[in-house]
C-alpha cells in the first residue's frame, strides 16, 4: 500500500462489474466526496471491462489509473479485475452505497440485468437478511429486455413509454423467454404498446416485492442497479409497494459507492491504529 | 370415410388425415406463428391438398393442443395429453411413458397397460427443458435448429450447462464461444441439460418403459441420445412421433365418426 507520489494517495476507487454494466467511482479522500464515475457495456471479457470502466474515469479526472491509490471490486465480475486490491460482496457494497446516498435506508432493492437483490439493514449500515435471485430472469432486467426485444424498442425507451399507459395489459408469462413471445401475440392482437409495456413493469415488479417483502420491508427503500434508470420500472415498484421510493442519479453506483467508502473506512482505521502505535 | 387430427402447438400445427381402418393418409405441418385459426385452417389444408381431399370429404376432426379452441372447422376438441397417450399407444402398442417436449412446454405423461392416462405433469411456466431452449442455443450459436442436435453428437467432451434460465444460458453460451469452447462441446452439454430436466420431470409420474418420446424435439437425434444416456435405456421415436398428438386426435375423430354413421339412419332406412 504505497500512496503514488504524485496523487498522495487521494484517490480510491470503486468497480462494480455487472452482467450487463461495468461501472466505476472515485472517491476523493482529501476532500471526501466523489469527484468522478463512468460506466460501460460489461460485454465477455470482465476483466477489459474493468480496466477500462477504471480507465474511464480516470480520463475524466486527468489522472492515470496507477494514480489510483487503492481499488476496490464487487459485483458479480469481482475477482476478475486484475488490479483490484480488495472484493467485497455487493450485498455490502450496496447496503453501505445506499446509506451513503440516503441516509435513512432500511431496504435497499438492487435489481440489475441478472441479478435482484432486497436487503435489510440495521443500525449503522449493518446488513441483517438479504435474498437473492440469479437463477431466472422472471424479476431481473433481462425480462425487460426480451420484452423491448419482442416489441421492437431499445431498453432506454421503453420505461418512459409505459408512463403513458392507461390501461396496463398484464403479462401471464413468468418466463422472460415466454413472456417476449406473450408481447408479440398482444401486439399483434392489438393492444397498445404503452399499455402492454407497463403491464410487463408491474409484472416483474410484483416479483421483486415479494422478494422484499422476504426480508421484510422495514422503512425507506433505496433502489439501486441498473434498472434505476428506468422511470416506468421506479414508477411501477411505486405502485405496487405503495410509497415512494429514494432513486437519484447516483443509484446506479451505489455498488462503487460503497465500495469506496469502504476502503476508505478500513484506511482510516488503519491509520488511527498507526497513530496510536506511534 | 376419412377423419382428421390437428394439434395445434405454440410453435408448429400438426394435421393427420387417416382412412376408415385407422392408417395415416396425409400429414400437414405449418408454423403456428401468431394467427392461431390461420395455422389451424393451414396444416389441415395441407394435409387434405397432399391426399387431394375436399373439406366436406373429412367426416369429423378433432383440434387438440394448446391452441384446440382455435381449431374452428374442428368438431370437437380433446386435451393434448389424451391425444398424446392415444396417438403413442397406436404407434408403440408397449408405450407407459411419455415424454411430450414441444416449443414452449414440457408434459410427462403415464399411462397403464389399457392406454388410460394414469398420472400427468407439466412444465409451462418456464422455457427451461422445452424446445425453446433449444432454439435460443441455436439463435446465438448461429446454427440452425434442425443441425443442432447432429452438432451436439459430434462432441468428444461436453461441457457442463450451469445456467437453469434460458436467458442467463445465452449469456453462458457466449462466454464459452469467447474463450474458443468448440460448438460440439456447448451445445452437447445444452442437450444433457435439457435431458437432466426432462427425466426429473418424468420422475414425478414414474418412470416406467417403454418411453415414447413425442413432440417437435423428438425430431432432434441429438435430444434422443442424450435423453438415453440419462435414462440408462432406449426410448420409442419414428418419424411420425411428431405427429403423435395429431394422429390421437385423428383416432378419436375416427370413434366419434363411427358412432355419428351408428346414429344416423342409413340411405335404405330413409327410403323405407
Amino acid at each position: 500500500m504505497n500512496p503514488s507520489p504524485s496523487t498522495n494517495g487521494r484517490y480510491i476507487a470503486g468497480i462494480d462489474i455487472g452482467t450487463r454494466m461495468t461501472k466505476c467511482a472515485v472517491f476523493a479522500r482529501t476532500t471526501e466526496t466523489f469527484v468522478a464515475r463512468a460506466t460501460i457495456l460489461t460485454r465477455h471479457n470482465l476483466a477489459l471491462a474493468s480496466e477500462k470502466a477504471l480507465a474511464d474515469a480516470c480520463h475524466l479526472l486527468g489522472i492515470k489509473p496507477a494514480d489510483v491509490f487503492y481499488v476496490a471490486s464487487t459485483g458479480y465480475g469481482r475477482y476478475q479485475a486484475p488490479m483490484r486490491q480488495i472484493q467485497i460482496t455487493d450485498i455490502t457494497t450496496h447496503a453501505v452505497g445506499a446509506r451513503y446516498l440516503f441516509p435513512e435506508t432500511i431496504n435497499v432493492v438492487d435489481v440489475g440485468a441478472q441479478h435482484a437483490k432486497a436487503i435489510r439493514i440495521i443500525g449503522s449500515g449493518r446488513v441483517m437478511k438479504f435474498k437473492m435471485n440469479d437463477k431466472c430472469a422472471s424479476g431481473v432486467g433481462s425480462f425487460l429486455e426480451r420484452v423491448a426485444k419482442g416489441l421492437e424498442l431499445s431498453l432506454d425507451e421503453i420505461g418512459q413509454l409505459s408512463l403513458r399507459s392507461k390501461d396496463p395489459q398484464p403479462i401471464s408469462s413468468i418466463c422472460a423467454v415466454l413472456a417476449e413471445s406473450e408481447v408479440i401475440n398482444l401486439v399483434t392482437s392489438g393492444y397498445p404498446v404503452e399499455d402492454i409495456l407497463m403491464g410487463a413493469h408491474l409484472s416483474i415488479s410484483d416479483r421483486i416485492v415479494a422478494q422484499l417483502r422476504q426480508v421484510g420491508i422495514e422503512g425507506a427503500i433505496t433502489l439501486t442497479g441498473g434498472i434505476t434508470r428506468n422511470a416506468g420500472m421506479v414508477n411501477a415498484l411505486e405502485q405496487k409497494i405503495g410509497r415512494p421510493l429514494n432513486v437519484c442519479p447516483d443509484s446506479e453506483y451505489a455498488g462503487a459507492i460503497g465500495a469506496c467508502l469502504l476502503v476508505d473506512r478500513r484506511l482510516k482505521k488503519l491509520e488511527e491504529q498507526k497513530a496510536m502505535a506511534n | 370415410m376419412v377423419v382428421a387430427g390437428v394439434d395445434v402447438g405454440s410453435t408448429q400445427t400438426k394435421a393427420i388425415v387417416l382412412n376408415e381402418n385407422g392408417e395415416i393418409v396425409a400429414r400437414g405441418i405449418v408454423n403456428t406463428g401468431a394467427n392461431v385459426v390461420k395455422a389451424a385452417e393451414r396444416a389441415f389444408q395441407t394435409a387434405r391438398q397432399s391426399a387431394r381431399l375436399e373439406e366436406w370429404e373429412v367426416a369429423y376432426v378433432v383440434g387438440t393442443g394448446y391452441g384446440r379452441y382455435k381449431v374452428t372447422f374442428g368438431d370437437t376438441q380433446i386435451t393434448e395429453i389424451s391425444c398424446h397417450a392415444r396417438g403413442a399407444v397406436a404407434l408403440f402398442p408397449g408405450t407407459r411413458t411419455i415424454l411430450d417436449i414441444g416449443g414452449q412446454d414440457t408434459k410427462g405423461i403415464r399411462i397403464n397397460e389399457k392406454g388410460e392416462v394414469v398420472d400427468f405433469c407439466m412444465n409451462d411456466k418456464c422455457a427451461a427443458g422445452t424446445g425453446r431452449f433449444l432454439a435460443a442455443a441455436a439463435d446465438v450459436m448461429g446454427i440452425s435448429l434442425d443441425e443442432l442436435g447432429e452438432v451436439a453428437l459430434g462432441a468428444s467432451n461436453p461441457l457442463r450447462i450451469t445456467n437453469v434460465c434460458t436467458v442467463f444460458v445465452e449469456t453462458e453460451i457466449m462466454n464459452h464461444l469467447s474463450k474458443g469452447k468448440k460448438a460440439e462441446d456447448i451445445l452437447a452439454g445444452v442437450h444433457q441439460s435439457i435431458a437432466a430436466r426432462s427425466v426429473s420431470l418424468l420422475r414425478r409420474t414414474g418412470l416406467e418403459p417403454e418411453i415414447t418420446f413425442t413432440g417437435g424435439v423428438s425430431r432432434n437425434r441429438g435430444m434422443v441420445s442424450a435423453l438415453e444416456e440419462k435414462l440408462g435405456g432406449h426410448i420409442n421415436v419414428n418419424k411420425d412421433s411428431q405427429f403423435i398428438g395429431a394422429l390421437g386426435a385423428a383416432l378419436f375423430a375416427l370413434d366419434r365418426a363411427k358412432t355419428k354413421h351408428e346414429d344416423q339412419p342409413s340411405v335404405e332406412e330413409l327410403k323405407a
